[in-house]
């Protein structure tokens, strides 16, 4: 019988107490552990995972803004770029891969409201984040944006809207909450299975056509200062893009002539009416994305950024605190359950003080009956503690498919944080720490005194 | 020799700071295996006593001399040590652990002799003390004489050398007042271990050979010329 399977007889003793104070402890851990999952599954999708390309090119304006909407889809796009700039990327030989995104609109309100992205076909083919490739549900009729009018979705769309292949579905223009619908009906054409990422709670359509809804052509007066500011200097491509413009103008006076209104408008938009929001690259080196990211900066309207900077800047700036400050509050309910462990010890020290007198008697050393109040505090803040950890994990298991289901966040139940590693010592220090006192009160107990009374 | 008290002194201290002496014995002395009953009027300075020869209690003065060593020289924790492995305890109140079973209270007088555990002596004692069929019997789940039976195997743990018992009757229904005492001495003689026992009540002391009172040997007064002088 050692010392701390006696200290372990008495917390068993006062059963009730015990437990009651242990289990203050484990509600503070279960609490840390539940911000620390939660945190992980955050700082998985801010970080470098979440993406497999090396630069997210847009118009000039906030890099942060830029990946926090071409690739969080949680921010408006800053500007557009000329599709004919797409090419321009393509045929550069550091480029390995340039896919288009075009966004802006929003599926209506009471469908979620999610982010419509254009792209094409290429963007599925592509890994969305390094090792991992596109899957799509296993749903009859399932196929790639061929049509028009098709539309693949999120995990989580697809979930809250309870959407399948073939179901079919409108959008609206400019923002979340704009009135402006667009007329066209969209197809379901494939439903993409949960990813963790931004693209579970997004809607893909076919580039060609975001281009022919209502409302996204501009006036070629606009598109022509906007090429020109654009391209700048760069006479040989603005002269093939304005060449272009004065063909469509030569092409929509015709069809007013004729009473055609639609002529030139709709699917024979020439493609210097067409922008783009932003492109994901991949360079076929890291030293050309930094090269290709420099020279860009110095010579175009254009700006490639690397999509993992700004975000790691926002989550040391904002959300690493924001982390930091939930982890010190549940780390305040910790010191707060160690303080009851504190006032139960010692309160019971009294009625102790006769079993410490006994055990004295027969022979136990001071410093053996301070252990055992010690080792008591320790087992019940390192219990407390494990019984918190298994409860935070175990609620993380349980709630993690209804989490992710939600929220889109792919919650790792057993993702094992730094400060996990710290919890137990500290643990062990607040053991000793609140058990101090009343271990000294036994240390100092009168033997003969504690017998008598 | 087993017991030997040479010049002992004691007195406490009273709360006005005055000093009020307990004890003040020359000398006393006990053969080892030998049997005692000290009698003595309550408040006479028994407990004090016991406290004193177990050194839970430091003399002011004098040498407490328990098989061959003044336990009143040693330092405290030297003296806990030299209780748990040589001095066995029964109390008047039985004072089990009540969170402990009959067997983990007697091996709990085991934990602190630095010796280690024998759980198959803890064992035969309660087999001796006939309490075989109830070693995980909580205390509260025992009679007082099944209690008290269970603080003899206790104070028999280590093989001591000295017995020193408080009253152990005092709180026992007079059917097993017999058998607690029978088993107390009969114990100590099977493993030769030297009795002191306590009590007021003469016909617990009239079953011993050897009666000592109190009075006839403790003179305070001498603690008290102590302090004077």
């Amino acid at each position: 019988m050692n010392l701390f399977s006696i200290a372990w007889k008495s917390v068993k003793q006062r059963r009730l107490a015990s437990m009651l104070t242990a289990l203050s402890v484990a509600l503070g851990v279960m609490l840390m552990v539940v911000v620390i999952v939660i945190s992980g599954a955050v700082d998985s999708v801010f970080n470098q995972r979440t993406i497999a390309y090396d630069l997210i090119v847009g118009a000039k304006g906030s890099d942060l803004q830029l990946v926090l909407s071409s690739v969080f889809r949680i921010q408006p796009p800053i500007a557009n770029l000329p599709l004919m700039y797409l090419q321009q990327l393509k045929d550069d030989p550091r480029i390995e891969t340039a896919i288009p995104l075009a966004f802006g609109d929003f599926t209506k309100p009471e469908d979620g409201a999610f982010p419509i992205v254009g792209t094409t076909n290429e963007y599925f083919l592509n890994e969305y984040t390094p090792g991992k490739m596109y899957e799509v549900e296993n749903q009859p009729g399932t196929r790639q944006l061929n049509g028009h009018y098709d539309a693949v979705i999120g995990s989580q769309v697809a979930y809250e809207n309870k959407w399948r292949v073939g179901d079919k579905f409108s959008i609206v223009h400019g923002s979340a909450d704009s009135e402006t619908m667009h007329d066209e009906l969209f197809e379901v054409v494939s439903v993409l299975r949960q990813t963790g990422t931004p693209n579970d709670r997004s809607v893909f359509l076919n580039l060609e056509a975001v281009y022919t809804l209502e409302g996204h052509q501009k006036p070629v007066d606009e598109v022509e200062a906007r090429l020109k500011d654009f391209y700048g200097n760069d006479n040989k491509r603005l002269q093939s893009a304005l060449m272009q413009l004065e063909q469509l103008r030569v092409k929509r006076q015709k069809g007013q002539e004729i009473g055609d209104t639609q002529m030139g408008y709709g699917m024979d938009t020439p493609d210097a009416m067409k922008e783009i929001t932003a492109v994901y690259v991949k360079t076929r080196s890291s030293f050309d994305a930094v090269r290709f990211q420099s020279e860009l900066k110095n010579t175009s309207k254009a700006v490639a950024v690397n999509p993992i900077r700004p975000i790691q800047r926002l989550m040391t700036n904002i959300v690493g605190n924001i982390q930091k400050a939930l982890i010190a509050l549940t780390g305040m309910i910790i010191i707060v359950s160690g303080i009851s462990i504190f006032v139960s010890i010692y309160n019971s020290m009294s009625d102790r003080k006769r079993e410490i007198g006994i055990m004295r008697a027969l022979g136990a050393r001071r410093s053996s009956v301070f252990s055992i109040v010690l080792a008591e505090s320790a087992v019940l803040c390192i219990g407390g503690g494990l019984m918190g950890w298994l409860m935070g994990h175990g609620l993380a298991v349980a709630f993690s498919p209804v989490v992710s289901a939600r929220t889109g966040l792919l919650l790792d139940p057993w993702f094992i944080s730094p400060y996990e590693f710290v919890l137990f010592p500290i643990l062990l220090m607040l053991g000793a720490l609140v058990g101090f006192l009343p271990a000294l009160t036994a240390y100092r107990t009168n033997v003969a005194d504690a017998l008598n009374g | 020799m087993s017991l030997i008290l040479d010049n002992i002194k004691k007195y406490y201290r009273e709360p006005n700071g005055n000093r009020l002496p307990v004890l003040g014995i020359e000398r006393y002395e006990l053969k080892q295996g030998e049997q005692a009953a000290l009698v003595g009027s309550s408040g006479g300075g028994k407990t004090t006593l016991l406290n004193v020869i177990s050194g839970i209690l430091v003399p002011d003065s004098g040498k407490v001399i328990v098989d061959g060593r003044d336990i009143a020289a040693l330092h405290e924790v030297s003296r806990d040590r030299f209780r748990a492995a040589k001095i066995g305890f029964v109390f008047q109140t039985f004072n089990l652990l009540p969170a402990f079973t009959a067997l983990e209270n007697v091996l709990l007088g085991m934990s602190f002799s630095g010796r280690g555990v024998d759980r198959s002596f803890a064992i035969s004692l309660l087999e001796r003390v006939g309490l075989g069929g109830r070693l995980d019997h909580l205390p509260g789940r025992m009679s007082v004489g099944e209690q008290q039976r269970v603080s003899v195997a206790r104070a028999m743990a280590n093989k001591p050398s000295l017995l020193l018992a408080d009253e152990p009757t005092a709180n026992v229904d007079p059917a097993n007042q017999d058998l607690i005492l029978n088993l107390i001495k009969d114990t100590c003689e099977e493993h030769n271990v030297t009795l002191l026992m306590v009590t007021h009540a003469m016909e617990v002391a009239n079953t011993f050979e050897r009666i000592d009172r109190l009075a006839d040997f403790n003179k305070p007064e001498l603690a008290l010329n102590e302090v004077s002088a």
